[in-house]
């Protein structure tokens, strides 16, 4: 299936901004941390569609996933 | 060494030292500056008439070796809310006012004659002089002027234009290191020192006798533990210090809490242009400087230097809250014209927030376009100017909303609703109600743990855990914004409980007390109730802690909307 994935801040770095990622029906977040090399201590938030998840959410098709380090501000 | 209370009697251009009372020796920051206008000024003055009083006071830790602790607390009754106020700001003053004994300065009366006065604090103690040459100066010539006068490493306070016209979204500008601004930015404390005519402070620490420390050993030992879980941090060791404040744009804008075109949506088309990361690679390639601190002593270095095209300053301190109010909130996709107007907001010396929030309701009120933005930057030059509209716009958002019959207008006590959607970020809701400040996302900052997962998590969307989050942030936030730590270190202190261990022992050790982390929760809680104290006196009553009605309108990509009864809401002082 098919979803978006956009990365923040320093996992773009070597990376991508947003893209569009193929990855097996209802897979886990944990398999695209993998797939894209980021380790699960290195992330702070994972949004899927808007919405804060954890790495065992399944993915569901056209999901747009937000990965983010830890990071702050305000 | 003895530290003294300065108090300044501006009818009659005196100055005195005074003893500092017991009950008040152990205190510093906000906890002093609301002590004192809660004790010495009457709840219902006129905020620019003779009976306020405008107070500094650096921090409990201010002037010592602890990592940014240089922050200073600038306290009285606000003009725009006219509830009590503190706002505290970075630069070099807190640290030069500690090392001289100067436990705060208390600022009362008014002058008798129509003229400005210029004040000079050294060792020697405190001089009033009548000024003339840089009445209607922008802060920015104010302070290389004052730099002149009094040497190059003086501190510096002062109003610009604004301030002098008395308008309530006036701040008042602190000199950094590099003689640019960091602002007591809210609540129009820049009104209440033009009211007293003071245009500028300058504070000469040479020859100071420095902070005393009861006990040096045990301080310098907590202080290298607190600096450590500082540097360990990912927020306030990396995160912050590459990217700045604005690295919120593009999490707010996912997470559907970024407020865009007058709180309509929680998403901006344009963010990922006026982005943390697109400002960062723009420092970059123009040779600005992604990371910079606003005091010495500051390890998070969340502040920054950006350029223009040509590769020539344009602002610093560009914070996210900045560019979200003119990014998202009047729809300008463009980061430069976003600076330019930082640059000319430090210069008349005007809130950042206040402002960008007022020319979002000049926007509803049709007098530009949303995403008109060199008709923003007229505004702000209007404002500057003093022209008829440049006082309306000066007078704040919910002035401008009234003047043009709009009920659209996001304030709280009359004080503009900042960067997170309470409709999407419900924790931030209940801060920006209860506040005793007015909406302030400071005083409470629950997106830490709504959005960024930090201190746990709490989800934005529902209403469960939002009110003991805020009541738990703001009574921490009242004891940090006390020692005259930066509040960013609580992104360290959330996740690490020895940090804040580290700091009840500097305190302890600085003053050779023995007050436990509950007792330092105690003086949290007894901050905010002595403010709702004094704003209750004022004429403030439950029914002021409400969000305006129009956030009821669901709020985009999540159709949420605010739903929390009153009941609710007013259990947050159950404590």
């Amino acid at each position: 299936m098919n979803i978006t994935v956009k990365l923040f801040a320093s996992f773009r770095t070597g990376r991508f901004g947003e893209k569009n990622f193929d990855c097996p029906e209802a897979c886990r977040i944990s398999y695209v941390l993998q797939e894209l090399g980021i380790s699960e201590s290195e992330v702070g938030v994972l949004l899927v569609n808007g919405r804060h998840g954890d790495v065992d959410y399944s993915l569901a098709p056209d999901d747009t996933l937000s990965i983010f380090p830890l990071i702050g501000g305000g | 060494m003895t530290e003294k209370i300065y108090r300044v009697n501006m009818t009659t251009l005196t100055a005195s030292a005074e003893d500092v009372p017991q009950e008040w020796k152990t205190l510093g920051g906000r906890a002093l500056t609301s002590t004192v206008v809660a004790k010495e000024v009457k709840p219902g003055c006129h905020p620019l008439g003779k009976y306020n009083k405008l107070v500094f006071a650096p921090g409990m830790l201010s002037g010592t070796a602890c990592a940014n602790s240089g922050r200073l607390s600038a306290g009285g009754k606000s003009p725009l809310t006219g509830t009590i106020k503190e706002s505290n700001a970075g630069g070099t003053s807190s640290q030069c006012l500690a090392r001289l004994g100067v436990k705060a300065i208390i600022i009362e009366g008014l002058p008798q004659k129509d003229a400005f006065y210029s004040m000079h604090l050294d060792k020697n103690g405190i001089t009033i002089a009548e000024e003339t040459e840089l009445i209607g100066k922008g802060n920015y010539e104010v302070i290389t002027a004052v730099r002149k006068r009094r040497g190059d490493k003086v501190g510096v306070l002062s109003i610009g234009p604004a301030g002098e016209m008395k308008m309530p979204l006036a701040n008042i500008s602190v000199r950094d290191p590099e003689g640019n601004m960091r602002s007591h930015g809210r609540g129009g404390l820049g009104a209440l020192m033009g009211s007293k005519k003071i245009k500028y402070i300058s504070i000469d620490d040479a020859g100071a006798p420095g902070v005393a420390i009861a006990e040096p050993e045990k301080f310098k030992e907590a202080s290298r533990v607190f600096a450590k879980c500082l540097l360990d941090h990912p927020v306030t060791g990396q995160g912050l210090k590459t990217y700045g404040t604005n690295i919120l744009v593009n999490i707010l804008h996912e997470a559907g809490g970024l407020p865009t075109e007058n709180f309509r949506t929680g998403r901006f088309d344009g963010h990922d242009k006026i982005s943390g990361e697109t400002m960062h690679d723009t420092i970059v390639e123009r040779s600005g400087k992604p990371s910079h601190g606003c005091h010495a002593g500051c390890i998070i270095q969340c502040s920054q230097v950006y350029n223009d095209k040509k590769g020539a300053y344009l602002t610093s301190g560009f914070e996210y809250e900045t560019i979200w109010g003119f990014g998202a909130d009047c729809c300008i996709e463009d980061l430069d014209l976003i600076a330019q107007a930082d640059h000319l907001m430090d210069d008349i010396g005007i809130d950042s927030i206040e402002t960008a929030v007022t020319v979002s309701i000049a926007m509803e009120a049709g007098i530009i376009a949303f995403g008109d933005g060199p008709g923003t930057l007229r505004l702000i030059k209007e404002i500057g100017s003093g022209s008829h509209l440049g006082r309306l716009l000066g007078a704040g958002t919910a002035a401008v909303g009234k003047a043009y019959g709009l009920s659209r207008v996001p304030v709280v006590k009359g004080q503009a609703i900042p960067a997170y959607d309470p409709r999407s970020v419900k924790g931030m809701g209940i801060t920006y109600a209860t506040s005793t400040m007015g909406a302030d996302h400071t005083a409470g900052y629950s997106t830490a743990t709504n959005i960024l997962k930090v201190g746990g998590f709490v989800d934005p969307l529902k209403k469960e855990g939002q009110v003991e989050l805020s009541r738990n942030l703001q009574i921490a936030t009242a004891l940090i914004d006390s020692t005259g730590l930066c509040l960013f270190v609580a992104f360290a202190v959330l996740d690490k409980p020895e940090a804040f261990t580290a700091i009840v022992d500097m305190v302890n050790a600085k003053y050779g007390t023995s007050i436990t982390g509950d007792d330092g929760i105690a003086l949290g809680k007894s901050v905010l109730k002595l403010e709702r104290g004094f704003n209750m006196e004022a004429g403030f009553n439950s029914t002021h802690d409400r969000l305006p009605e129009f956030f009821e309108e669901l709020c985009p990509p999540h159709n949420t909307v605010w739903d929390f009864t009153d009941k609710e809401i007013d259990s947050f002082w159950d404590f």
